[in-house]
């Protein structure tokens, strides 16, 4: 089929527009894929979604999936062209984590969401940007050079999952994996204008996540819509006997909760998530988007209360860094990644290892977790914030025994300018105030567009409103965000490149 | 409560992260304004509250002992910066 005619360009089609297409043999996944190619040769020197990109591995990842559909077999995913967060391993690629620490790390084995993604033949042309080990909340983190937001290349496109999100607003890929443990998902897919799922703790196996906070690390897709961010669930959640934190549930057919009524559906509206220093046109969004779900059925609760959110920032920074320094004393230059080899001292080689193989923003977190965990601060840090987390997931609970879904911002602000927090730590923290609990009580939340704001400097930035279900119940989530997004079309705008 | 240069330098210590003069001046000054923000959590009264470390209702997680093909040496080893004889190559660490 010429692009001509198709409803836009090949490369700006959802997921299950090009699923429905190569099914009908009118595209092969050999076309999508060179077509996604020659979008990210044409485009990312000016993004940089991308710190690696595996053609020779798309080019027969494509061909053997048209095989497969030849014979008619395969599933949705078949064929279709992804991005893969470097943070997730794959086998024989290159996953550095966007870190000097990793730069040479060529991973022996792939990833459980990585081989689940196999079974279906699905090709991967890339392994994307991101905030160093995932810390971050702007991509500027990453050693090998910041990510641009489509939208506007001065700005950030949020983070940690910077290239997976560009990449899937940029038409570089028809979905992306990256990785949630504060709003890493969620928020730079509000900041892109795409949907960002992150999944309920335990939902998608962390085998081959490489570890940055054990209790709160979750894969998840980015998509152009929210039938395909249940497509992509669907496809990598489920138990997984090498994860001992994988729930060993069914995971139910989603395709059934996407249908575009609310009735019946209690909303509730945590007051708490409208924080002081809200862009307006932040919160006109998000209301509007709430009033939208009210006109489509569902009963709305202005008036929950979930107080001891403002202490969930400060719990996040405490477990989550804790849990990193442990994580991250692995890098000690013996087994894999960079190593400082030049003193005839271990200790010192070790200590210039992690000083020369980690930024700025890892060492920060390093230190903070090996503060509170360190004696005499133990109690007062984090077996405060443990019990604090008690406190949060009891509020959340309560909350969802008479609503069905909670729904709040994603992010304070649009996009923000590059360069523009990087000096100033906890104002960064600060971006992910919205997203942050949601971890905390291991619920799963999806970012889904809801309008755009009109920056002083011109830029349309896109907008994100989040929706949180209680643990296990995405099908509430992804009902309430498909019935929302058919009568919206938000998701249909694409950045001007 | 500022942290101390000493106390900076003991916590890189601890962690094995190396630090320059000038990553200790701005540490210094990054972690007691995080620290100082943590400081909010002692108005939430916890009393009679337990710790949740992580918030999956799984406790104990076993599995069959049974024997499996572990991954090739030389798979293992292609990773390490230094090797020698097929093994890990490191430095004494113990002094004489």
């Amino acid at each position: 089929m010429r692009e001509s005619e198709l409803s836009g360009p090949l490369h700006y089609l959802t997921l299950h527009e090009a699923a429905d297409l190569l099914r009908r043999r009118e595209v092969s996944s050999m076309e999508l894929t060179r077509a996604a190619l020659q979008h990210i040769h044409d485009l990312d020197d000016r993004i940089h979604a991308f710190l690696t990109l595996t053609e020779e591995l798309a080019l027969e990842q494509a061909r053997q999936a048209d095989e497969r559909l030849a014979r008619g077999e395969g599933s949705p995913l078949t064929g279709i062209p992804a991005a893969i967060k470097d943070v997730i391993c794959t086998q024989g690629v290159r996953t550095t984590c966007a870190s000097r620490i990793l730069e040479p790390f060529v991973p022996p084995y792939d990833a459980t969401v990585i081989e689940r993604l196999q079974e279906a033949a699905f090709v991967m042309v890339g392994k994307t940007n991101m905030d160093e080990f995932a810390m971050g909340s702007s991509g500027e983190n990453s050693a090998f050079g910041p990510t641009h937001n489509p939208w506007a290349l001065d700005r950030v496109p949020g983070g940690s999952s910077s290239g997976s999100a560009a990449a899937v607003a940029a038409g570089m890929a028809y979905y992306a994996l990256g990785s949630d443990t504060g709003g890493s998902i969620r928020q730079p897919a509000a900041l892109c204008g795409v949907v960002g799922l992150k999944p309920t703790y335990g939902r998608v196996s962390r085998y081959g996540l490489v570890a940055f906070a054990s209790s709160l690390d979750q894969i998840g897709p980015f998509t152009r819509s929210v039938r395909d961010a249940a497509l992509v669930f669907q496809a990598i959640a489920g138990h997984d006997p090498r994860d001992s934190t994988s729930a060993p549930l069914e995971v139910p057919d989603l395709t059934e909760a996407l249908v575009p009524d609310l009735r019946g559906i209690r909303i509730g509206v945590p007051q708490e998530y409208f924080v002081e220093g809200m862009d307006a046109a932040v919160r006109e969004a998000v209301v509007a988007a709430v009033n939208q779900m009210a006109a489509l059925g569902a009963q709305v609760d202005w008036e929950v209360s979930l107080p001891s959110t403002p202490y969930a920032l400060a719990v996040y920074y405490i477990i989550a860094p804790s849990e990193a320094s442990a994580n991250l004393a692995r890098y000690d230059g013996v087994k894999y990644g960079y190593s400082y080899t030049q003193s005839d001292s271990m200790w010192e080689n070790m200590e210039k290892t992690r000083q020369y193989g980690f930024g700025d923003e890892v060492k920060r977190r390093i230190m903070l977790g090996t503060y509170a965990l360190s004696a005499g601060y133990y109690d007062a840090y984090y077996l405060k914030a443990q019990k604090v987390r008690t406190l949060i997931r009891r509020e959340f609970d309560a909350a969802f025994e008479d609503h069905d879904v909670l729904v709040t911002p994603v992010s304070p602000t649009p996009a923000f300018k590059l360069g523009e927090k990087v000096e100033d730590p906890l104002q960064m923290y600060l971006s992910d105030v919205c997203t942050i609990p949601v971890n905390i009580a291991g619920l799963p939340g999806i970012s889904i567009p809801c309008g755009f704001a009109q920056a002083s400097d011109g830029a349309r930035l896109p907008i994100g409103v989040q929706i949180l279900a209680k643990p296990f119940d995405e099908a509430s989530l992804f009902r309430v965000a498909y019935a929302y997004e058919q009568a919206t079309g938000w998701h249909r705008e694409s950045p001007p490149l | 409560m500022p942290l101390s240069r000493e106390e900076v330098q003991h916590i890189a210590l601890l962690a094995r992260v190396g630090l320059g003069e000038e990553d200790i001046a701005r540490f210094r000054e990054q972690l007691s304004e995080i620290l100082d923000y943590f400081q909010r959590l002692r108005q939430v009264n916890t009393d009679d509250v337990p710790p949740t470390a992580h918030t999956l209702p799984l406790h104990n997680v076993m599995r069959p002992d049974e024997p499996r093909p572990s991954f090739e040496k030389k798979e293992i080893l292609a990773n390490a910066p230094q090797r020698e004889n097929g093994l890990f190559r490191v430095q004494a660490i113990l002094e004489e």
